[in-house]
């Protein structure tokens, strides 16, 4: 998903970074308010950035015969909602550029559009909207789904910005998708599981802290003391 | 978790056995920079290139390891705190 140094040419690469920086301002000041109010909640930033930047390294085959990568994002997600999301992402996007050459300075905006701020929201909606699920299964379903919204979101950037000759941003849109899209499901599962894993763990020992944040009901944090 | 874990090494191990055709396992990200190649008729040029780049695959590699590596730690080190602090608070309640 990682769009490489270069590759996204004027206006594109600025218009992302247009959409992008605002976002991250956001999400710097919802973190201050939140960290302010509830200090204990850094453990857990410090937890979900770790955990998108164990995932995002990562190169994984998939059934087409091609490797990729998970995006790692979707703990932050369930945990903070997708503007602070934004600022991890945008955090692992810029360790990579600078020290991998993977993803680049030039196309950060667009990265980080796409796995910090698209994806996530999309996944953000499906939490919302699952609250009748039970948690795992919303956890999963949420991790899943920011990831593949991702490659979908990267997708479409690579087609607005290089329509085919014949049919246009849609015809691209179907080529790159047909590079992501089917790549991307055994990752989306993969990391839907791996999410579920790390939040039982956080459930379970630091539940006080999720039923602070709105997360969960007091009851249903197991084994949880005062 | 029984069922994740299954489904985890299901989707991790598949895909190895089950690709149709001998593939180079080549990333995704880098086919869709041959595929921009294409659609522009060879025309595109990356108008910048990184500033950096690691000096061979190895380095590479080592370099993508580091970046797990350290993100695990984080996660074991907070994970295996918290679990002794609910321990302490556990035994001394007992007492």
């Amino acid at each position: 998903m990682h769009i490489a140094e270069g590759f996204l040419p004027s206006p594109w690469w600025y218009l992302w970074f247009i959409f992008t920086l605002p976002v991250l301002a956001y999400g710097l000041a919802r973190m201050r308010t939140l960290v302010e109010k509830n200090p204990e909640i850094k453990v857990l930033l410090a937890l979900a950035g770790a955990f998108a930047f164990v995932l995002s390294a990562l190169k994984i085959p998939s059934v087409t015969g091609s490797c990729s990568h998970p995006t790692g994002t979707g703990l932050a997600v369930v945990l903070f909602g997708p503007a602070i999301t934004s600022l991890l992402a945008s955090i692992v996007l810029l360790f990579q550029a600078l020290l991998l050459a993977h993803g680049g300075l030039t196309t950060w905006g667009a990265n980080v559009a796409s796995m910090g701020i698209v994806g996530p929201a999309i996944g953000y909606a499906v939490w919302k909207l699952s609250s009748k699920l039970s948690t795992r299964v919303r956890v999963f379903l949420t991790a899943s789904v920011a990831d593949l919204a991702t490659y979908v979101v990267t997708s479409l950037q690579l087609a607005l910005a290089f329509p085919a000759r014949e049919g246009g941003v849609l015809k691209s849109f179907e080529i790159f998708m047909g590079i992501f899209a089917l790549t991307q499901v055994p990752l989306a599962i993969i990391e839907g599981v791996l999410t579920v894993i790390v939040f039982r763990y956080i459930l379970e020992l630091k539940g006080d802290v999720l039923v602070k944040l709105g997360l969960i009901k007091k009851s249903t944090a197991g084994g949880v003391r005062p | 978790m029984r069922l994740g874990t299954v489904v985890f090494l299901l989707m991790l191990l598949l895909p190895i056995t089950l690709a149709e055709e001998p593939e180079p396992w080549s990333g995704a990200d880098a086919l869709a920079e041959q595929k921009i190649v294409e659609i522009t008729g060879g025309e595109y040029e990356p108008w910048f290139s990184p500033i950096w780049e690691p000096p061979s695959g190895e380095i590479e590699t080592f370099l993508f390891s580091v970046q797990a590596a350290v993100g695990a730690l984080v996660i074991g080190y907070f994970v295996g705190y918290f679990r002794g602090v609910k321990e302490g608070r556990r035994r001394t309640e007992a007492r």
